[in-house]
Order: C-alpha cells, then sequence, then structure tokens
C-alpha cells in the first residue's frame, strides 16, 4: 500500500530542504515551487480522504509502524483516524491558502526563500503530530515544530517580533519539557520494550491513582499552552499582533488544535481516571477563557489582538466540550476544532488584507469602507458572521453541539458559556461597525477592491464553511467513531469505580 | 619478607599504552626535528595516527571481549565494555581536540604561544615571534592528557586512580597557560585552576586515606566489601566517600567545587578549552559512575542526598549565572556547569540506566562542545587597519553572524539547539535516557527541576541563535569580524555537526553499544 502518511510528512519538509538548496538563478520562481508541494500535499490528502474507509472512521487507518530507536521504545508509527483526518485536512487546505495570501510580503528573494521553506518545515511537522501513533514521536514533533517556528516569528514580523519569539519560546518549553517528564513517566509505568511508546501499549495502563494524576497534569499543562487557555494564554496576542499573518493564520488555526487534540486522543485516553478528577477545575478554566477572551476582544484596538482574543474565547468552548465528556460535546469539540480553523483562519486573512491596504491593524484607522470595497466587505461580514456561529455557517453547529452536549454534565457552565457567544456577537459587530461603516477617511477613499488571489484564499474557505454549515453530517460522519471511542474509554471506567 | 613481582597482563592496555608512549615518543620529535614547520606536522600526524591505532585496538577488544572483561594488575586495572566505550569516547574527543590544536588561521597563526617561557609582552616574546618559533609540546601534553583520561576511565583502585587524575591533569594546567594572546588572563587561569585542582586532589586523597584506614582496602571492590559486610555505617567511610566525590566533583566542574570552569575556560586556549570542556568532563563522569555503581552503591541512603543537592545546586547555578554572562567562552562554561548538573541527575536515582545513559549524554555533550569552541575559534576580531586579532567572544561580536558565515553561524545553531536539548538534535536524546534513568530511580523531582532549569537555558542558547540570525551587522561594524578559514577547524565543525544529527536521528546503533556497555566487570550489575 503507498505509505501516505509518511509521503505527507516528509514531502513539506524535502520541500523545504530543496528550496534552501535551491540555485540563486532558480529562486526567482520559489513561491510557485513553495505553492505547488503544498498543493501536490493538498491533492495527496485529498486522496487519501477519498480512500478513508468512514465506516471504521475510529480506527487507525493507513497504519505504518517501524522500528525507529528500539533502544528507547519508540517506533515510527504513523495512523489516522477520523479526528486526524480532519485536521490533517485542516493543514493541507490552509498551507497553501497561507502561502497564496502572503504572495507579495517579501521583495528580498533570500528572505521569501526562508519564509516559505520554514512554513514548509511548519507544515511537516504539524502533519506528523495529527498521525504519530507513538507517544514519543509525537513528542519530537511537538517539541521540534518550536524551531521553525521560532524563527518564522522572530525573522519575520513587526516591531515586537523578537520579543514575541522569545515568549512564544519559553512558554512552549516549559510546557513541553514538562511533559517529557510525563513521556518518560508514562514508559516506564506502561509494558516498556521496543514498541513501549506505541499509543495501543499504553492504553488501559495499571496506574497508581497520583501517578496517573501527574503524568496527566504534565501532559495537560503542556497543552493547556498550546491550546491557550486561561491563565496560559498571554503569549498568542503578543505573537498574533507581531507574526506575519500567514504565520499567525497556521499558528491559531491548526497549531494551536495541537492542544485539544492532545487533550483528546493523549490525555482523555491514556488518563481517563485522572481526566475525571481533573475535569470540574479544567471546566471552570474552560468558561473563565470563554468570558475572558471576548471581554477582551471587546477591548481591543489592534485587529489581530482582537482575533486572538476571539480565539481563546473559541478554545475555551473547544476545552469545556472535552471535558464535559459527553458523545455530543465531544464530537461538536472536534468538529469545532474544524470548522474553527476554516473560520478562523480566513478571518486572519481578512484582516491581513485590510493592514496591507492600510499599513496599520488599528481599528481606528479605518472607516467607511462598504462603500469602497464592497466585496471585501462582504466577505468579511461573512467570515465574521462564521466566528460569532451564525447559523448556516459551520462554526454554528459545533457549538452548539459542544453546549447542547454537555448541558447534562454541566449545565452551570454552559450558561456561562453562551454568555460568551453572545458576546462574540458584540466583538464581531463592533469591528465590522467601525471598519466598514461611517464616513470613510480621506485615505482610504482610493482602497483596492479584493483581488483575484485574494478571492482565491477567502472563498474557498467561506464555501467549505457553508457546505459544512448545511450539511455537516459529512464531517461529523467522520468524527462520530472517534468520539464514541473516547467517550467509553472515559465513561466505561466510571461505571466500574 | 619476598616481594614478588606482580605479573601484568599487558594486552588489555594496548590502546592506553599506545597513547602515552605516543606521548613519549612525541617528546622526542621535539629534540629530532629541528624545523619548526616539519616538527609540527610531524607531531600532528603521529598524534593523529597515534589516536587513531588506539580507537582501533579499543574497537577490536570490545568486539573480542570474552565474557564481561578482564582485570589487570591485582584488580587495579578493570578493562570491561564500560572501560572500553569510555576509552573510545575520549579517543573520539582527543582526536577533534588535537585537529583543533592543529588548526591555524589563515594568516597561518595557532592558537599557542611561540614559546611557553617567555614573559608576557617581553623582548624575548617579539624575538620568539620574529624567529617564527611553534610550541610543538602541545601535542604530547595532550596525549598525556588523553592517556591520563583513558586510565582514569578504567581504574578500580584509590590509589591508582589518584596516579591517573595526576596523569590528565598536570598537562592540562600546562596547556591551559599556553594561549597566544591575553597570555597574563591565560596564566592566571591556569594558576587557578592549578591551585584548585591541587586543592581538589588533596581532598580526593584525603578520602582515599580515610577509606583505606576504615576498611584497610584500596581497591574498590575490597572497599565494597567491607562496606556491605559491615554492620553499620562507618563514620569513616562516610567522611570518606564525601570527601572523593568531592574531589571527582571538582573535576565535572558541580557547583560548589565549579569556580575554576569561567576563568579556565575563557582564559585557555580555544582548542585547549575545547578538548578539556569535553574529555575532562566524560573522564571525571566515568569515574564517578565506576564509583559510586562499584563501590558506594550500598550507601545510597547515606549518600544521595548529597548527589540530589549538588545536582540541583549545579542546575541552577549554572543556568542562572549563564543568563547573564556576555562572553561566549564563559557562557559555555557556566552552560557546562550546568550540564554537569545534568549528568548528576541521571545519578539521582541510583539507576542502573546512568551505566548506559551518562556515557551516551557525555558523548552527545562533548561533540557538541568541540564543535562550538572550533566555530569561535574561526570567528575572529579585526582591527580598523585591517588586521586579524583574536576570537571576537563578546556576545555583541556575534550580531549578524548568519549573514557573514551561514555555515558557522548554521552549525552553532545546532550545537546550541542540541545543547538545549530540542528533539532531533543528539543533546534532545542525551536528556532523554539521562532523565529516563534517574525517572526509573524514583528521583522525578529531581527531574522535574532539570526539565525546568532546561527550559531556563533554552533562553541563553536561544539568545546567539537570536544575534546571529535576526540581529543585522551593527552600522560601521562591518569589517570589524573576520571569519577564518581554517580547514582542520572547519572539518571539525562538520563533523561534529554531522554527528550530532546522527545522534539526534538515528542514535540506535550508539545507544545499543552505550546499552552494552552497562555492564561492570566489578559492581551492581556485573
Amino acid at each position: 500500500m503507498f505509505p501516505f502518511l509518511t509521503v505527507l510528512v516528509v514531502l513539506p519538509a524535502i520541500g523545504a530542504g530543496v528550496l534552501w538548496a535551491l540555485p540563486a538563478s532558480a529562486r526567482s520562481r520559489v513561491r510557485e515551487i513553495a505553492l505547488s508541494i503544498t498543493v501536490v500535499e493538498f491533492i495527496l490528502a485529498a486522496v487519501m480522504f477519498v480512500q478513508f474507509d468512514r465506516d471504521t472512521a475510529g480506527a487507525f487507518q493507513f497504519a505504518e509502524t517501524y522500528s525507529w530507536i528500539a533502544q528507547i521504545g519508540t517506533s515510527w508509527a504513523l495512523g489516522i483516524n477520523g479526528l486526524g483526518l480532519a485536521m490533517v485536512l485542516l493543514a493541507v487546505i490552509l498551507t497553501p491558502l497561507a502561502i497564496l495570501a502572503g504572495w507579495r510580503e517579501d521583495t528580498d528573494i533570500k528572505k521569501r526563500t526562508n519564509y516559505l521553506a520554514l512554513i514548509l518545515l511548519t507544515q511537516a511537522f504539524m502533519v506528523g503530530i495529527f498521525v504519530a501513533r507513538d507517544v514519543f514521536l509525537f513528542y519530537v514533533f511537538f517539541e521540534a515544530m518550536l524551531i521553525p517556528l521560532y524563527f518564522l516569528i522572530g525573522m519575520f514580523g513587526g516591531l515586537q517580533r523578537r520579543y514575541a519569539a522569545v515568549k512564544f519560546l519559553i512558554f512552549s518549553l516549559v510546557g513541553g519539557l514538562v511533559m517529557l517528564v510525563g513521556v518518560i513517566a508514562l514508559y516506564f509505568q506502561g509494558p516498556g520494550g521496543a514498541q513501549g511508546f506505541l499509543t495501543d501499549n499504553l492504553t488501559n495502563i495499571d496506574f497508581s491513582t497520583t501517578a496517573e494524576r501527574l503524568i496527566f497534569l504534565s501532559f495537560f499543562l503542556a497543552f493547556a499552552i498550546k491550546a491557550p487557555m486561561f491563565p496560559l494564554h498571554t503569549w498568542l496576542p503578543d505573537v498574533a499582533e507581531t507574526a506575519r499573518v500567514g504565520t499567525t493564520a497556521l499558528l491559531v488555526a491548526v497549531l494551536d488544535k495541537i492542544g485539544t487534540f492532545g487533550m483528546l486522543t493523549l490525555c482523555l485516553v491514556l488518563f481517563p481516571e485522572a481526566s475525571r478528577w481533573a475535569a470540574p477545575v479544567i471546566i471552570v478554566f474552560a468558561v473563565i477563557s470563554v468570558l475572558y477572551g471576548a471581554l477582551l476582544a471587546i477591548g481591543q484596538e489592534n485587529m489581530l489582538r482582537l482575533v486572538s482574543f476571539t480565539s481563546i474565547s473559541h478554545f475555551g468552548i473547544m476545552v469545556l466540550g472535552i471535558f464535559a465528556f459527553q458523545q455530543t460535546s465531544i464530537e461538536g469539540a472536534a468538529l469545532y476544532m474544524f470548522n474553527h480553523g476554516l473560520s478562523t483562519g480566513a478571518l486572519f486573512f481578512v484582516v491581513g488584507f485590510l493592514i496591507v491596504r492600510r499599513g496599520s491593524a488599528n481599528i481606528h484607522d479605518f472607516g467607511g469602507l462598504q462603500k469602497v470595497v464592497p466585496v471585501l466587505a462582504g466577505t468579511f461580514l461573512i467570515i465574521g458572521m462564521s466566528a460569532l456561529a451564525l447559523p448556516g455557517l459551520s462554526p454554528f453547529v459545533s457549538e452548539i453541539m459542544v453546549l447542547i452536549g454537555a448541558w447534562s454534565t454541566v449545565p452551570v457552565a454552559v450558561v456561562f458559556a453562551t454568555l460568551g457567544v453572545v458576546l462574540a456577537a458584540l466583538y464581531i459587530l463592533l469591528m465590522y461597525q467601525r471598519v466598514f461603516t461611517g464616513p470613510t477617511p480621506k485615505g482610504l477613499k482610493k482602497t483596492r477592491e479584493l483581488s483575484l488571489r485574494e478571492r482565491l484564499v477567502a472563498w474557498p474557505l467561506i464555501g467549505l464553511m457553508l457546505i459544512l454549515g448545511f450539511f455537516p453530517a459529512l464531517a461529523i460522519n467522520y468524527l462520530r467513531e472517534p468520539a464514541q471511542d473516547i467517550v467509553s474509554i472515559v465513561s466505561v471506567q466510571e461505571a466500574g469505580e | 619478607m619476598t616481594f614478588v613481582t606482580p605479573t601484568i597482563e599487558w594486552a588489555p592496555l594496548v590502546p592506553i599504552l599506545i597513547v602515552l608512549g605516543a606521548a613519549a615518543a612525541g617528546v622526542l620529535i621535539e629534540a629530532v626535528f629541528r624545523n619548526a614547520e616539519t616538527r609540527r606536522l610531524v607531531q600532528f600526524l603521529f598524534s593523529l595516527a597515534a589516536l587513531l591505532a588506539a580507537a582501533g585496538v579499543a574497537a577490536i577488544q570490545w568486539a573480542t571481549l570474552e565474557g564481561a572483561g578482564t582485570t589487570v594488575m591485582q584488580d587495579m586495572i578493570t578493562v570491561d565494555r564500560q572501560a572500553l566505550l569510555w576509552q573510545i569516547i575520549i579517543l573520539v574527543f582527543g582526536l577533534l581536540g588535537v585537529m583543533l590544536f592543529a588548526s591555524r588561521t589563515s594568516g597561518g597563526e595557532s592558537s599557542f604561544t611561540e614559546l611557553g617561557a617567555t614573559v608576557p609582552g617581553s623582548l624575548d616574546e617579539t624575538i620568539a615571534r620574529r624567529k617564527g618559533f611553534q610550541l610543538t609540546e602541545v601535542f604530547p601534553l595532550a596525549m598525556f592528557a588523553v592517556g591520563g583520561m583513558m586510565l582514569f576511565t578504567s581504574v578500580t583502585d584509590f590509589i591508582f586512580l589518584f596516579v591517573a587524575l595526576e596523569v590528565f591533569s598536570l598537562p592540562l594546567y600546562i596547556l591551559v597557560a599556553l594561549s597566544r594572546r591575553r597570555r597574563l588572563l591565560s596564566h592566571e587561569a591556569s594558576l587557578k585552576y592549578f591551585l584548585l585542582g591541587a586543592f581538589s586532589s588533596a581532598f580526593y586523597l584525603f578520602g582515599a586515606a580515610l577509606l583505606y584506614g576504615a576498611t584497610g582496602h584500596s581497591s574498590y571492590e575490597g572497599v565494597a566489601q567491607s562496606i556491605e559486610s559491615a554492620a553499620a555505617v562507618d563514620p569513616l567511610v562516610l567522611t570518606g566517600a564525601v570527601m572523593v566525590l568531592a574531589g571527582l566533583l571538582f573535576k565535572l566542574g558541580a557547583v560548589p567545587f565549579h569556580s575554576w570552569t569561567p576563568d579556565a575556560y575563557q582564559g585557555a586556549p580555544t582548542p585547549v578549552t575545547a578538548f578539556m570542556a569535553a574529555a575532562t568532563k566524560a573522564a571525571a563522569a566515568a569515574a564517578l559512575l565506576r564509583i559510586v555503581y562499584t563501590t558506594f552503591y550500598t550507601l545510597e541512603w547515606e549518600l544521595s542526598w548529597m548527589i540530589w543537592a549538588v545536582a540541583v545546586a549545579t542546575m541552577v547555578v549554572g543556568t542562572i549565572v549563564a543568563l547573564v554572562q556576555t562572553d561566549m567562552k564563559r557562557m559555555l562554561a557556566y552552560s557546562s556547569i550546568a550540564h554537569a548538573g545534568f549528568i548528576l541527575v541521571a545519578f539521582g536515582g541510583f539507576s542502573a540506566d546512568a551505566l548506559s545513559s551518562v556515557p551516551f549524554y557525555l558523548l552527545t555533550y562533548g561533540i557538541a562542545t568541540l564543535g562550538a569552541f572550533a566555530v569561535i575559534l574561526q570567528v575572529r576580531e579585526r582591527t580598523s587597519g585591517g588586521t586579524v586579532g583574536g576570537e571576537a567572544t563578546r556576545l555583541g561580536q556575534w550580531a549578524g553572524l548568519g549573514k557573514r558565515s551561514p555555515f558557522l553561524a548554521g552549525a552553532m545553531a545546532l550545537f546550541l539547539l542540541s545543547f538545549a536539548g530540542i528533539p532531533l538534535t543528539g543533546g534532545f536524546i542525551g536528556k532523554f535516557v539521562a532523565f529516563s534513568a534517574a525517572i526509573d530511580g524514583g528521583a522525578w523531582p529531581l527531574v522535574l527541576i532539570a526539565v525546568i532549569a532546561s527550559a531556563a537555558s533554552v533562553f541563553f542558547y536561544v539568545r546567539v541563535i537570536v544575534l546571529m540570525f535576526f540581529t543585522d551587522v551593527p552600522e560601521g561594524a562591518e569589517d570589524s569580524i573576520h571569519i577564518d578559514y581554517s580547514p582542520l577547524a572547519r572539518a571539525v565543525v562538520a563533523l561534529a555537526a554531522i554527528l550530532v544529527l546522527i545522534l539526534g536521528i538515528v542514535p540506535g546503533a550508539v545507544l545499543d553499544l552505550a546499552n552494552d556497555a552497562a555492564v561492570l566487570l566489578i559492581g551492581v550489575a556485573g
């Protein structure tokens, strides 16, 4: 069988190497080369998607297992279930769009090459994370990814970029290294041996309560930093404000999902008892994230910061869904991970288009654009509506599923979280109002309308959100079984207590 | 009273004898070849050949070792896989080190003074320079140090260990003093290193004497047996053990025995720093490992507090002080202290896994260290007149290095990431196995402190990367840095970079070797 997953992981990494190795004469075409690599990657993923057997979406498919460093119990074990598939698709859809969105960003060819190569490298690592079936391999991708990201933030972007890059790195490393202690401890708790890190071999370990809780916490901390949860979220707005829009879009739309992905596929599955033990506290923090993110979003003047705070709020909803341990809520959270990626990715891209036109991300520098650039305004409005979960657009379905699903276990939390959903309307509409309505400032009278390239970036995402908004079953069919498996692990043991 | 001549089985000692013999022959070469250029070349090639031959023999011994190994001279020396692995590691460091010793700038300038005996700044010094003197004794000195270190890793007798300690320390004291530039600083560094070294030797010797007094044995095994058979722990034994460990921790550069490190690292000629940082640490860790796992294993309860306290202090002090350094060599010195702490973490659980993880850790650390100092060797100051000066070790001078030399800056970034323990570099696997050993032994609180220290240490490693890649060359300072091209130093950088990547991505084969070496002929796992 064709080793889809290995190719998906390795192809962008090789692509990055190719870009760096290109002779100077060929570098003028570096954007086209990078874009075609990501398109090939997308096509490969699409072929895999078609071949994916939906009836056994809960099982790992396209599995590959090779011995890697048997001495420490790790193997190159890849595999994909419905949830991983959704995440990989998100990654391969958004990466080419991010490259397209930043098409004109660099004039310096060397800089452009570095940027694109780093983006490709990031893609390789993030696909790797979503398909790893070995905890050590997962960890290696998880940490190695920091290097290209660190350079993406620190080398390209605004004035505060170095500060933001270091902040990002420190936050991620503290989380990652504490997780390393957990990873090692997990190995010793498990069966050990040459495949001791294989996820399959690590489920159903007979932990002592303390060991399970401590290891759970070490994993959860790392994931809570990635899926920025209050109070570990402070790196995100700083990074979003200074990094390039393409980087930020990938970071928030795809990479931060690693946090929630890890919670779903590692925390809940490997440490069911500890997950239940910690759930009440986590849900409280999730609700705080929802409200805090929403409230702070309202107060932001910088559009990039604003969008990043909305994401903190949305991540709170996902975590709420995950730790409510209900079939519907977990399905909803998984679906939301995909839909939020589309919606936030698109939102960052459109904000990026606005910034290019005005040279500023400050809301007060805009106004009355609706009359000048109606298409841009309309695009922005639809994408904004998806962020506030308007029915008909896909995030709505997932948000509702989380809230309904969680109601049976944590009704109070749902009430507060719903408040956050209401606030979402406020921050999105206020932003729209200030940027697109009212009198048009002089400098904006000749603003360019959305170009063909920009439409190619934004509209496919809108299309996807509309399709999944009206036919959510298309996606849910892939997520139901993985969610069922997770719920059965978390709740079966509950009955046994 | 009759004395029996000891019978010595020479065969297991061949690698050590080759190196020590080559060192002695090197002294003769000094007398035979009068022409400085020829002498230098002969010394270099001869040392290289001897090291390679020794490594070859050690490898053959590894492959043909019968059983767990063999002892020589009434158990004074043990040649088992653990010893052979360490010997090979030290030979690898020696090879890379000697290449750096021989490297010269494109202007033909070596790192060593022309004539060590001249007073700095004196007329003699000028004459020595004008006459084109070259100090080639550094090669035999380095060979003595390598031979002593190899012996140090294989000795299983407290008195003999002291001999080996001095055999490798004395040449290092001299080597530290031989810098070409800033000679007074180099002399000062050497004196400090010598005085503190003598102090720690005394500590060690006193400890060994106490152990002998309390147990009547000087061999590791003899002391171990009397500790084991004693009904209660003899306070004399405990005091002796603590003092012996203190003497060895000095060589490892652990807090509070670390104060020589920054000065010696900064003042010494960079090739010596590179060699010393990698090989001394390896030798010290090897001896510590053998003593702890042969003799003091039964004292886990009494001694683990000391290892824990020293490990925590070492990691914390090394990391925090490194944060504020503004000189590359000093920063790497403090980072080496932090690494000594990480090495001790592996000991913390008294798990037998340390016997395989510590050698692996030292291998990754040593190679990255040699590579990093080889980079430092090639980043040089240039005066406004255009003459090339000494190494540019101020951090600020590294700004924009990525533009000046992508190769050197890229390799340096790789070494720093390896120090920091980022995946896909050797340093990560090293940390992973070291921490695994500690967690296996139940020392997870120690590991937790270690990972937090690791996270903090990333800050100063990354600061250098930021300087090299994100910062522009300061205005008007475009010509102030000269990127030197020395084939030997470049080769060391390239080799080290390749090894760091191999150890990070496909470490399986080396881990296998390390696991095979986790058996002591005499001791816990034996």
